[in-house]
């Protein structure tokens, strides 16, 4: 009887094996790797309709970031600014710039600026502004250094992880309450401060929800 | 095996080279790896958000304002000296209303306030050198002059809230109680403004500024 198989065949099944178990290592790490918002949301710096630099307004202007996220620290929604706010100045200075038109047609027709949202939570998960800047968590932990940017970028994944790793142990996270719209300072551990931040912890009260409940309503 | 192991490996590169690595910037909308019509989940509500956009209504906005004629409860803005700074009469109201209590936090609050809304263009003292008068803003007029000095405290707290001139309306920003916060604040840089010697009276403050 001839040989239906060569003598090699006898080595295929332990092979594939092997292989499949390559393959399921590989498909793990690209999922690990392509598959979460580190990848997929880092990064994310769309076109806006205006070319606002928040480098240029906080940096050389030297506004805060209340002047026109004026909600911030009052409501769990951060407000994007109504034109008007952009008018205040814009009304006087640089009136019939280019860069301005969406805005003052905005101001005019009282439509909204129809500006690219970056920065997203799903509706299954409820964060609160008011509550982490008044509790010394500084804007930069979540939106990255924005006073530098030119064009708004996303920086932190803003997962589910991203969140818990700061709930279970906010202390080297948190700033002097005065710090907290300084987005060049440093946190008070880095300063080595880390008694004060335990401090603030213990007098605010902090402690920062980890059940489902905490932010999932 | 040895081509399987190559193509593996080509695949690999392939995929490495087209999705590139984490942390690029991109101006395209971010990709959706778990989209709503393969996994269902809760991640896009129909609900209105803060400032969102609605179907539902003729305007587009999710936002609304209370219905004409109607106050929510615990809204209802009947003390005129608080909420519009006049007085029975009608004219601008002096002095502060009654609800509010002039100490220090009051007005540390106030100087919060001022810092962020009115530095901009007033300064940080007041005399309307503000930075944006560097990028072309008109004359801010100085708080420093007889005028604003004996202005009522509710002309100014109406100027905050209406704006007046070039200065848009602050309503939005500042509750009701910070604009009071706000005028205080404004009545103490006056009040700094015409200090004189005599009134600093602790010691060593007098022996720094080289005073007897």
């Amino acid at each position: 009887m001839s040989k239906l198989f060569p003598k090699s065949a006898n080595k295929l099944p332990l092979q594939i094996v092997i292989y499949v178990g390559v393959l399921a290592g590989i498909a793990t790490a690209g999922v690990t790797y392509y598959m979460t918002p580190k990848y997929t949301r880092v990064g994310y710096a769309p076109v806006q309709p205006v070319p606002f630099s928040h480098a240029q307004h906080v940096q050389e202007v030297g506004l805060d970031c209340r002047y026109c996220h004026s909600n911030v620290d009052k409501s769990g929604h951060s407000n994007v600014p109504a034109a008007q706010t952009c008018m205040n100045c814009h009304g006087t200075i640089k009136p019939n710039s280019p860069a301005l038109a969406v805005v003052r047609e905005s101001f005019e027709k009282n439509t909204p600026v129809p500006w690219v949202w970056i920065h997203k939570t799903p509706d299954f998960a409820f964060f609160n502004h008011a509550i982490h800047v008044n509790r010394g968590i500084s804007c930069v932990e979540c939106h990255g250094p924005v006073n530098q940017m030119e064009t708004v970028t996303h920086m932190q994944p803003l997962s589910m992880a991203f969140c818990l790793d700061c709930h279970r142990d906010p202390a080297p996270r948190l700033r002097a309450p005065g710090d907290v719209y300084n987005l060049d300072s440093r946190t008070l551990a880095d300063q080595g401060r880390a008694d004060e931040a335990q401090n603030y912890i213990h007098d605010w009260k902090l402690m920062p929800p980890q059940s489902c409940s905490g932010c999932h309503r | 095996m040895r081509n399987v192991y190559l193509i593996t490996a080509f695949v690999c590169v392939a995929v490495v080279s087209l999705l590139g690595l984490r942390g690029t910037r991109f101006t395209a909308p971010p990709l959706d790896v778990f989209p709503e019509w393969a996994f269902p989940s809760m991640e896009f509500q129909p609900r209105p958000k803060p400032q969102g956009a609605s179907r539902f209504f003729a305007d587009g906005q999710a936002d609304r304002r209370p219905v004409q004629h109607t106050v929510a409860r615990g809204m209802l803005r009947d003390d005129d000296h608080l909420f519009l700074g006049r007085d029975s009469a009608g004219e601008f109201a002096r002095g502060f209303p009654a609800a509010i209590t002039v100490d220090p936090e009051f007005l540390q609050h106030g100087r919060e306030r001022y810092a962020i809304y009115c530095a901009p263009c007033h300064s940080e003292v007041g005399d309307g050198n503000g930075i944006t008068k560097r990028y072309g803003m008109g004359a801010t007029p100085s708080y420093h002059d007889e005028r604003l000095r004996t202005m009522p405290e509710g002309e100014i707290y109406n100027t905050i809230t209406n704006g007046k001139n070039t200065m848009m309306p602050y309503a939005d920003k500042l509750a009701p109680a910070e604009r009071w916060a706000v005028v205080a604040y404004v009545r103490a840089l006056q009040r700094a403004q015409m200090g004189k010697p005599a009134d600093v009276t602790d010691a060593a403050a007098r022996q720094t500024l080289g005073l007897p």
